[in-house]
């Protein structure tokens, strides 16, 4: 199993990033484009097999290490080995 | 007085920390962050650099190391912590210290002097300084924009647990004399408890006469006076 995880931060937090990224994409003449934001995209290979086990993990990894609450929200999907893997 | 200097993989700080604590003729030890045992330190500086190489968020990967469980029980029986930069960053992430640092508002590492005013002088890290007295310590860091919710906010100033704050040579605190972006130009913060200090400037690199400035050393000598008065 594969888990993909999202890391974004909040919205309430500026993003000098993605705030650039969108300046310069504006200065390339792409006007209708209001705001961006830049986040993490981790993938996370797991051997074990039982899915439950695997979520509770998860959530234990995302909240102690992938993601800072004060700052941070994450999401993320499980792609089962038998899913076609799009990414 | 006794100074434990943590080291981690990709510290840069360490050495000139326990130098700087060495030669104001105190003891002052190296730690490696995979030890388990601080040497019954009177102050521990977790000192600046890029710990883990700043991968996923700059501290994370420090927090874990198994000297900070260490650091964190010695803080918590009230005793004396000093995050530089790197070390502020790792406090805060081990969540010693509220809040978090973001990256600079203008994406640089911004590497320079830099004046900070002194808002609270009653910690035994800044008893050698006056209230609002402007100081220039040097600043080197692209993740130094201090973030906290507003509840949080509140929280530091109605305990007055804000340290340091960004200013100019005459100590007016405005927004051109914040050189990344942090919340109220905040530079430093303490814990609630008193003994816990996170700074993003640099008072170990000058706090010598040939570094054009020496104000950095009065942090030290702000903590030399403490544990003199207690001994």
């Amino acid at each position: 199993m594969k888990a993909h995880v999202y890391v974004t931060l909040k919205p309430s937090v500026l993003d000098p990033q993605g705030k650039t990224v969108m300046h310069s994409l504006h200065s390339l003449g792409y006007d209708k484009i209001s705001d961006i934001r830049v986040s993490k995209f981790i993938e996370i290979t797991y051997t074990g097999d039982d899915r439950r086990e695997f979520e509770n993990e998860l959530e234990n990894i995302c909240s102690r290490v992938l993601a800072n609450p004060n700052i941070e929200v994450y999401h993320y999907e499980i792609i089962e080995s038998d899913q076609k893997d799009e990414i | 007085m006794k100074y434990s200097v943590v080291t981690f993989p990709g510290s840069n700080c360490d050495h000139d920390s326990y130098y700087i604590a060495a030669k104001r003729e105190n003891k002052a030890r190296l730690i490696w962050h995979k030890d388990t045992d601080l040497q019954d330190p009177d102050v521990v500086i977790l000192p600046g650099g890029f710990s883990y190489g700043d991968y996923l968020r700059c501290g994370i990967i420090a927090r874990f190391s198994p000297i900070i469980a260490e650091v964190v029980k010695f803080a918590n029986r009230g005793g004396l912590v000093l995050g530089i930069c790197n070390g502020f960053q790792i406090l805060t992430e081990s969540g010693l210290l509220p809040g978090a640092l973001l990256m600079n508002r203008d994406l640089k590492f911004i590497c320079q002097h830099q004046y900070i005013i002194s808002c609270n002088t009653e910690t035994p890290f800044t008893s050698s300084l006056t209230p609002g007295e402007v100081i220039d310590i040097p600043i080197a860091h692209k993740e130094g924009n201090y973030y906290i919710n507003s509840e949080g906010l509140n929280q530091l100033h109605e305990h007055d647990q804000i340290i340091f704050r960004y200013c100019d040579k005459t100590g007016q605190i405005n927004d051109a004399a914040n050189p990344n972006g942090s919340i109220d130009n905040i530079a430093g913060i303490i814990n609630k408890a008193g003994n816990v200090l996170g700074m993003m400037p640099h008072p170990e690199r000058n706090a010598e006469d040939f570094s054009g400035s020496e104000d950095g050393a009065k942090v030290f000598s702000s903590l030399e006076k403490f544990f003199s008065r207690c001994s």
